[in-house]
């Protein structure tokens, strides 16, 4: 018993230095677990607060081009506005009553952007106060982000599709292939798109968007084009390089997707799996 | 005494926020970031409280994967040059280090570029292997820890000798 005491002592910080680094090894491994890193996440009152007011100022910064966008979007979102009044002057069938509103979108701001780093996580300055839970779908004008992870009462963070753990069903425009979107960590620009199977007839310049399979995104989210592809080592699949519509390293205004049928999909798969 | 205590509190968290705010978000050629926060572990005074030392280099590396919601990287990274600092120091400075007293105001430049960039290398293999944490992507880590290294050191470098005290 002596002995061990002395041992102790004579490598007190040998043994410090250990533990220490056994609890920082066990955050690691966390980190790398999809939908657990629960201690170490930037959704917190502290560093949520911090980045939110260092935020405030350098936002003024790339307003020029952020302004752009959304007059872009404003464009778009009035077409299809005007459109859809020429359709109610001249109705086809009124059945408009039954339709329920599946999906509610809320808007959000990016305060923390990052796409150099392989496991990439963005914050936004919403949170539980405005409704937004874990596994909700995240969206700018041009296509898919992610997905939420953490949240606390004002802050979320967001899987970027920029992160080795994250996993989105996508599909071919034109015809119902699906596949599992990956990303490879490399480039910010590309994704990747697997499991898409052979008999597909894959082209550059193919548009990917979202399957609508998962509950998270609707389907027909624009994703990004085909730049090019090959078989797989079991020649039964492709796997696609697929060039993202969404510039990554330049997103402020984004959207977060609500499925209001969420709950109801979810229970009746699990029931299903029973 | 008191006023060596008051300087490292305050370069500890100046140095945190610089690196959070700041630094993170350079990526220069896409995912090229320096890591300056090491100058605090660099410059900590020689004559300290070991175990002490080493738990403020783990704070500082767990605020900062606090911020950039990397898990432990850079704690891990903190606490092992932390923790190899003396060897460090016993190879820039000669074995006498701990007699002879060091001012890291006063060194001479070869001695302070050898120091900063043993304790660089040593900290981002640490990091960069955690981070990316496959055996299979060594290649990666590598060059990673290359460009990277090269983009702390010099800043690192030019950041101590913007800001020692020594006015000759």
């Amino acid at each position: 018993m002596q002995q061990i005491i002395n041992f102790i002592i004579r490598n007190k910080i040998f043994l410090l230095f250990v533990l220490l680094f056994f609890i920082s090894l066990i955050f690691t491994i966390q980190s790398h677990s999809y939908h657990k890193s629960k201690f170490i996440n930037s959704a917190n009152f502290f560093t949520g607060g911090i980045y939110n007011t260092f935020n405030n100022t350098s936002q003024y910064f790339n307003l020029k081009s952020q302004n752009q966008l959304l007059s872009e979007e404003n464009n778009h979102l009035k077409t299809i506005l005007y459109n859809l009044e020429v359709e109610k002057q001249f109705p086809k069938s009124s059945d408009s009553t039954i339709l329920k509103e599946t999906y509610k979108l809320n808007t959000a701001n990016v305060i923390r952007n990052s796409y150099a780093a392989k496991d990439n996580i963005l914050l936004l300055n919403k949170g539980e106060n405005d409704s937004i839970k874990q596994d909700l779908g995240v969206i700018t004008t041009k296509g898919i982000v992610g997905i939420i992870d953490n949240t606390n009462a004002n802050y979320a963070t967001v899987i970027s599709i920029l992160n080795t753990t994250s996993k989105i069903s996508a599909q071919l425009k034109k015809s119902n292939h699906f596949g599992t979107l990956m990303w490879n960590g490399d480039s910010a620009k590309f994704i990747q798109l697997i499991d898409i199977p052979k008999i597909a007839n894959i082209k550059q310049g193919d548009t990917i968007v979202t399957s609508g399979r998962s509950s998270i995104f609707p389907k027909n989210i624009p994703i990004g084009t085909v730049e090019n592809s090959k078989l797989d080592n079991a020649e039964n699949y492709y796997e696609v390089n697929v060039k993202l519509f969404n510039d990554m390293t330049n997103i402020e205004h984004v959207y977060i997707i609500k499925n209001n049928d969420f709950t109801e999909i979810k229970n009746l798969l699990n029931g299903d799996n029973e | 005494m008191n006023r060596l205590i008051i300087i490292n509190i305050v370069r500890f968290f100046i140095l945190l926020l610089v690196q959070v705010l700041i630094c993170n978000h350079i990526n220069f050629m896409g995912y090229i970031n320096p890591y300056i926060y090491i100058l605090f572990v660099a410059f900590y005074p020689i004559q300290n409280n070991r175990p002490l030392f080493l738990v403020f280099s783990f704070l500082l590396g767990i605020f900062i994967d606090l911020f950039s919601d990397s898990g432990g990287i850079h704690a891990a990274a903190a606490l092992t040059i932390a923790y190899a600092r003396p060897i460090a120091l016993k190879f820039s400075f000669g074995s006498l280090y701990q007699y002879t007293n060091i001012k890291f105001d006063a060194i001479d430049l070869g001695a302070k570029i050898t120091y900063i960039i043993s304790l660089t290398i040593l900290h981002h293999i640490v990091l960069f292997s955690l981070e990316v944490f496959s055996i299979s992507k060594t290649i990666l880590v590598l060059q990673k820890t290359l460009f990277s290294s090269i983009f702390t050191i010099l800043l690192c470098f030019i950041l101590s000798v913007i800001f020692s005290r020594n006015t000759k």
